[in-house]
């Protein structure tokens, strides 16, 4: 038997499986391993058609008494609302489960032990790390954009059809918006929301990479203590309203947000993304070369470290 | 070529010293056991040839150092460290997709054909399958791969009899040949007993015995002394000494066969009663 395979082998030359893809891979593994990247967007987007479906009892009056308005501005404010809604939503779970999985991605290997199975491929450190950090920063963008605009459709769908059986246009809802616009102004805005917080995912990376347990509290133990002993010795809140911008303003930084006479925020034109403004913000770069040390040192200690 | 070759392997952790200057050479088509009670400093000695851990001293594992260029190093080698690492989140197809995906040497073909052995299917979860199945799975991934060289850390840990048995059967007679090293650490000893060409004790993280098992076989004797004898066994001076059915076993090293045939019956020691003598004598010679 031995023999058999001895000359067996010897005549093959070493088997060869060509046009690996570590990468590829590696990113599609993550998606197997954490459903929650899509299932969450997804019940939320759920969440949000069902509860729409509630208010659309009262639809076609709310959306006479919209028609009735002299303001446009308002008038498209209002027929908006629930759109912007919706994708400020999804947005913001994307950028939980982001948070959740950066905390998880470096950590549930070692606790699980599967890291000696990772390990025992040939998929360098480097790789692995880079899949994972991909993962916020594109992956979920990708798919909080696909729930948004198909939760967006099916709103425009379910308000259609509740509009013509009250005997209004449902193309009232497209005169007033510019839908096509919209799914632009989305892309923007996730591309600037995830360049944003992409100190944040790799700082939870780098926790994930070195806890030993409780990633969690360590990821935002330091925060916590910085923003205390700063207002007990110096009686100053620079580290929280820092920590405040970095979290909240980057929509002032990328958008000129125009305001309705109500006050609200209205995004009707293109010319209101200010990527020049966004991408000279030095608090941008800053923070993305913080997020590329800890992603080098979430390699480095990779290396090193073993099952928990 | 060597396929692994070490000088003055040392390892410290913060308290302990898991690897005190180890020599190493192990030849390629050789199946080494590494033998040594728990935390002796066989799995830092393992982890530090698959690049897993950073050691001092020279070490060097199919011509590379495993620490600077373990991605290199995994295209020829594959390990097992415990039949509870494969993610159990992971579909079996999928797991088949992902080690092809990423290894060049994987042949998605053996490991169905492997698998084709087994209950497995392919779309079941690792968590689903029984923790044979699970060893079954990784072998079956294992094996698919043309590597040089196997490192098996207790990869049959809590699997029943059948399923070790299976498991060294199809490592020797599927996958083993002559270019090929296995390296394996078990406390199943005389399990594996059969399928070793080489032998290591390990013990505080120093070599304490290394032979082939020719030399092994040759060198250790095991003697069921009778009862008159037992004097003049004794006085020839055995490592070790046990009770067995009222009857004293005395195991010999290095002893004139003749003069020890004469003394009882003698037999084919086992390794797992060599160990306990070497073993016991470190104790001794380390209490002194």
């Amino acid at each position: 038997m031995n023999e058999q395979v001895e000359t067996m082998t010897a005549n093959t030359e070493p088997a060869s499986n060509i046009g690996t893809r570590p990468f590829y891979w590696s990113v599609r593994r993550e998606i197997w391993e954490n459903r929650s990247l899509y299932l969450a967007p997804l019940t939320v987007a759920g969440v949000i058609i069902i509860g729409f479906m509630f208010t659309a009892v009262g639809l076609a009056d709310r959306r006479r008494a919209v028609l009735a308005l002299d303001d446009p501005a308002i008038a498209q404010a209002a027929i908006e609302m629930p759109y912007s809604m919706a994708a400020m939503m999804i947005m913001f779970t994307g950028f939980l489960v982001g948070v959740f999985y950066c905390l998880d991605a470096l950590h549930g290997e070692r606790r699980d032990r599967s890291i000696l199975f990772w390990k025992s491929l040939p998929v360098s450190d480097f790789t692995t790390v880079l899949s994972k950090i991909t993962i916020p920063l594109v992956v979920l963008p990708a798919i909080s954009f696909a729930v948004i605009v198909a939760t967006q459709l099916a709103i425009f769908l379910i308000s259609s059809v509740v509009l013509l059986a009250h005997g209004i246009s449902p193309m009232t809802t497209l005169s007033h918006t510019n839908l096509l616009q919209g799914v632009f102004i989305l892309i923007y805005g996730l591309i600037a929301l995830s360049l944003w917080h992409t100190p944040t995912y790799g700082w939870m990376l780098f926790v994930s990479a070195w806890a030993r347990r409780a990633a969690f509290l360590w990821a935002i133990l330091p925060a916590v203590a910085i923003t205390f002993f700063e207002k007990i010795v110096f009686g100053t809140n620079y580290f929280a309203d820092f920590l405040k911008h970095r979290f909240l303003n980057w929509a002032e930084e990328a958008f000129a947000f125009r305001r309705t006479s109500h006050g609200t925020p209205i995004l009707d034109s293109l010319s209101q993304l200010t990527p020049g403004r966004y991408l000279s913000t030095p608090g941008l770069w800053l923070g993305l070369i913080f997020a590329a040390i800890c992603v080098a040192a979430a390699i480095r200690l990779r290396r090193s470290r073993g099952p928990i | 070529m060597a396929c692994i070759e070490a000088r003055g392997l040392r390892k410290a952790f913060k308290t302990t010293t898991a690897l005190d200057g180890i020599n190493l050479r192990v030849e390629e088509g050789r199946i080494l056991g590494l033998i040594g009670p728990n935390g002796a400093g066989k799995t830092t000695a393992l982890n530090a040839i698959l690049g897993l851990t950073s050691y001092e001293g020279e070490l060097k594992v199919l011509g590379r150092d495993p620490w600077a260029a373990r991605e290199e190093l995994m295209r020829d080698v594959s390990f097992i460290a415990d039949v509870s690492v494969l993610p159990r989140w992971i579909r079996v197809s999928d797991l088949l997709d992902y080690v092809g995906g990423v290894h060049p040497r994987f042949d998605r073909a053996k490991a169905e054909t492997f698998l084709a052995r087994t209950e497995i299917k392919r779309t079941s979860k690792v968590r689903e399958l029984s923790k044979g199945m699970v060893a079954q799975l990784h072998l079956a991934a294992v094996m698919a791969v043309d590597a040089k060289l196997l490192v098996l850390d207790e990869p049959t840990l809590g699997l029943d009899i059948l399923y070790r048995k299976r498991f060294y059967d199809s490592l020797l007679n599927d996958y083993f040949h002559g270019t090929r090293t296995i390296v394996v650490t078990t406390h199943q000893v005389d399990e594996i007993q059969d399928v070793l060409t080489d032998l290591m004790f390990i013990d505080r993280g120093r070599i304490v015995l290394e032979s082939s098992m020719e030399e092994f076989e040759s060198r250790f004797l095991e003697v069921m002394v009778r009862p008159e004898q037992l004097d003049a066994a004794r006085a020839l001076k055995p490592i070790h000494e046990r009770p067995v059915f009222g009857r004293s076993v005395l195991l010999f090293e290095n002893a004139d066969r003749d003069q020890v045939r004469a003394l009882g019956e003698t037999r084919r020691p086992s390794i797992a009663d060599v160990f306990i003598a070497v073993m016991g004598e470190q104790k001794r010679e380390a209490g002194q």
